[in-house]
């Protein structure tokens, strides 16, 4: 187990290194962007006078160096810093936006497992018979449509033509969970991809386990079909679809932006757009330390499932 | 200079009601049903309208001048006045003023406030005038009336009574009441600092609630000065992308959606669905030549361009066919606009033999341009098309479109240009003078601004205006701004919603505006 444990400490050190590394790459590229949040707010009104006066207001006359180690101090007292174009505090931004991503990240992935796991596990249990043709050739149908191809399909026919859910989440940004059937179109699209390359890993791991010694073995010894299948193949199936999984979690919580920006949900992926046009660089670096945080832990929590799952695989640093 | 007890005798009343002719024209011109959904007449009292527009995503803010995209401005002036705002030919109307007067030199102006109350019953007064224009104008802050407001000197201005305010201004300027309705000029309570929480204003509309990027939501106020509007509720949502606007239109999720692409129009347009409007003579769409460098320098080469351009084809191109063909001067339909001078047609030999004589044969130009309006790059490509048969290689430069305006500002020699509505003084006063502050075409004639002083002082109302003309005269001759075309802004509305005025172009004060619509 200390084994584990200073791995757990390395990875964690190692993450930290990489947040930072993030949040300093993001900031040099945002600096890089041609103009600045005052040239961005001044907009089609760009007299020079009220540039100076916006960029001295945000205090953006300071050196950039001196910006950035004013706000890493701050985010060492947990303060991630105050928008230029509001003067309201990141974290706000952060906690209003991260409410709808959750819930579309949590809805998508209750959905996401017994079906990408379920699907495949089914494909691979009639490996080469109807069933495992049918799911095999449709999921990699679905998984050929872009996301925004689907959305806006799914947005004509089930929404404008057949009119059985609401197009858009428009004006329910407050209270998306009062609104549930604005939130179906969205998950299908999250859900659509995700399920098909998941289930075409669980497909193709359990049929590499099910051919594999150890349960040739099983079955010798007289083990039930399904305790075979669930308890012994099923397992090491999984360690590969866990990695991916954690890849679909970090994406969902990383900023969804063309569903987002389709069916107007008010999560993190708007944020960062609308940040990173307003050139609110201490917006995009709090964003850059969460979903860094995020995807830190994500994957790490990821392969200590996958740890769980198969030891004898080992845990890949 | 303006008495609301005859409104009818007054020349701008006038031309209000050619307008509503041209209206019931449009109405009747397509189809039958269309004529029954304009024409049903009593406005009926009740219910809630939600209306979509693109937004500033979590930064936005009630406060009325910080308003700088069109959101912040539709939900501005539900919440707010202004001392005055643009008609549809973008003449100043009064609106918490009542009235204003000059003295002789048009350096001084008396200006009588309407009886009007806050949402919190406090009546509008002349001290929350001023600290409204003081807090505008305040040197520490950017905000964007503060140029509008640099006219008037606010530390000789003061409160003559209650409901009179006295403006010292720094020179005399004859369009005052422009500066009164100037973009972002509301009129708030005195010491009000916090818009966010719970703003109070004197316009329509109260505030119910509001959340940054996602909704804002208000009542109708039964004590507006104007009458009460005719909504009980009105719900502001912000949806960026255009294809979510129409959808959520088309899927009854909202009530009015603002700013719909020319192609979404031209679907749904008399297919029964959804109502389109089309607000004419919104957005002057141009290419600006710098006249300060090579080769703009020669005006010569800047006749060519003008020869160039073949404005029906740039605006079935580029804007799909929604608006009219410009012919090089600002503010078509607006006032002081002169439409004496004769339509300008593409003509490829004068163009070639003015480029001749200017020895600028074989001339190559770069022609920036970027995504930050709809048109701009197809505009480009077009026109680098129709420079290439008069022998003129445009070469076009795609830019930032966060940074698009600041970048052409001073640099390059040509580019694509826009602008919304606005008086053709402040056109002139804002581009077109030495010290103007976006000065893109570099215009800067020392007689040019002498005549613009000269409109300024002119007390004569024709005699200002035949001023306006010579100068017209000049920027058509020679100017910098090759002005094609005026698109149209095109908004969708529910076929249960009425009242919604057709001849205003954005930023006037019938456009976004919801006190007078209502729900059938």
């Amino acid at each position: 187990m200390s084994g584990l444990r200073s791995f757990v400490a390395r990875r964690l050190l190692l993450g930290a290194a990489q947040t930072v590394a993030v949040v300093l790459l993001v900031f040099a590229l945002t600096e890089a962007l041609p103009g600045d949040a005052a040239v961005a707010l001044a907009g089609d009104q760009p007299d020079p006078a009220r540039i100076a006066a916006i960029r001295e207001t945000m205090h953006l006359d300071k050196p950039a160096y001196e910006r950035l180690a004013d706000w890493a101090t701050g985010l060492l007292h947990g303060d991630l810093g105050t928008s230029l174009v509001s003067g309201r505090p990141v974290g706000r931004y952060i906690a209003d936006g991260f409410g709808p991503t959750l819930l579309l990240a949590t809805l998508t992935l209750a959905l996401l497992v017994p079906l990408g796991f379920g699907l495949g596990v089914l494909a691979a249990r009639h490996e080469g018979r109807l069933a495992d043709r049918l799911i095999s050739s449709v999921t990699l149908a679905v998984y050929a449509v872009p996301e925004f191809a689907l959305g806006v399909l799914l947005v004509t026919v089930l929404a404008l033509q057949l009119a059985w859910l609401p197009p858009t989440a428009v004006g329910y940004g407050t209270d998306l969970l009062g609104h549930p059937a604005a939130l179906v179109l969205p998950v299908l699209v999250l859900l659509a991809r995700p399920v098909c390359s998941l289930s075409r890993l669980v497909r193709a791991g359990m049929i590499d386990a099910l051919a594999s010694p150890y349960v040739a073995q099983a079955r010798r010894y007289g083990i039930s079909g399904p305790r075979v299948r669930y308890t012994h193949a099923l397992p090491n199936a999984l360690a590969p679809a866990v990695q991916q999984l954690a890849r679909t979690v970090d994406w969902l919580l990383c900023g969804v932006i063309v569903v987002e920006a389709l069916y107007v949900i008010p999560g993190l992926g708007t944020v960062l757009l609308n940040a990173v046009a307003e050139r609110d660089v201490p917006v995009v670096q709090g964003l850059a330390v969460v979903f860094g945080v995020l995807t830190v832990v994500i994957n790490l929590g990821a392969d200590l499932v996958a740890h769980r799952l198969a030891p004898r695989a080992g845990v890949a640093a | 200079m303006y008495d609301e007890r005859h409104p009818g005798l007054h020349r701008r009343g006038f031309l209000a009601a050619t307008s509503l002719g041209a209206l019931a024209l449009t109405g009747c011109g397509t189809g039958d049903s269309d004529s029954d959904a304009k024409s049903d007449g009593a406005p009926k009292s009740g219910g809630r309208l939600r209306a979509a527009f693109a937004g500033g995503g979590a930064s936005e803010t009630l406060d009325p001048h910080l308003a700088n995209l069109f959101a912040d401005v539709a939900r501005a002036k539900a919440l707010y006045d202004k001392l005055a705002d643009y008609g549809a030919d973008l003449s100043a109307q009064p609106r918490l003023a009542t009235k204003w007067e000059s003295n002789k030199s048009l350096d001084r102006w008396q200006v009588t406030l309407r009886e009007a109350t806050f949402h919190d019953g406090r009546p509008v007064t002349a001290e929350d005038v001023l600290y409204s224009y003081r807090r505008i104008a305040d040197p520490d802050k950017a905000f964007r009336a503060k140029a509008s407001l640099e006219p008037i000197d606010l530390e000789a201005s003061r409160a003559t009574g209650q409901r009179s305010i006295e403006f010292v201004l720094k020179r005399p300027t004859a369009e005052f009441p422009n500066v009164l309705a100037a973009f972002g000029a509301y009129i708030v309570p005195a010491k009000a600092t916090d818009f966010d929480k719970k703003p109070i204003g004197s316009g329509p509309f109260r505030f119910v609630s509001f959340a940054p990027g996602r909704s804002a939501v208000f009542r109708r106020y039964d004590d507006y000065w104007e009458g009460a509007p005719h909504l009980d509720e009105l719900e502001f949502v912000v949806a960026n992308e255009e294809s979510a606007r129409v959808n959520a239109l088309l899927g009854g999720q909202v009530e009015y959606a603002h700013e719909l692409n020319p192609t979404t129009a031209r679907a749904h347009e008399g297919k029964g669905q959804i109502e389109i409007v089309r607000l004419r003579n919104s957005a002057m769409q141009a290419f600006c030549m710098k006249t300060d460098r090579p080769p703009f320098d020669d005006p010569r080469v800047r006749q060519a361009f003008f020869l160039i351009a073949d404005r029906k084809e740039l605006v079935d191109g580029a804007l799909s066919g929604a608006g009219v063909v410009g012919n090089d001067l600002f503010g078509k339909g607006y006032e002081y606009y002169d439409d004496s001078l004769p339509q300008r047609e593409q003509d490829l030999d004068k163009a070639r033999a003015l480029l001749k004589q200017a020895g600028a044969e074989n001339l190559k130009v770069t022609l920036d341009t970027s995504a930050v309006a709809a048109g701009f790059t197809e505009a480009a490509s077009i026109f680098r098309d129709q420079a290439a048969k008069a022998g003129v290689t445009i070469d076009v430069k795609m830019g930032s479109k966060d940074s698009y305006w600041a970048d052409i500002l001073n640099n390059g020699t040509l580019c694509c240009y826009r602008s919304g509505a606005m008086p053709i003084e402040a056109h002139i006063s804002q581009r077109l003078l030495t010290d103007s502050t976006t000065n893109a075409t570099k215009w800067q004639h020392k007689d040019f601004d002498a005549l613009y002083e000269q409109a300024q002082s002119t007390r004569d109302e024709s005699a200002r205006a035949a001023v306006y003309n010579r100068m017209q005269r000049r920027l058509y001759t020679e100017g910098g701004f090759l002005i094609w075309g005026f698109a149209d802004w095109i908004l969708g509305t529910a076929r249960t919603v009425r009242g919604v005025e057709t001849k205003a172009p954005a930023n006037t004060l019938d456009w976004a505006r919801f006190d007078k619509v209502w729900l059938a």
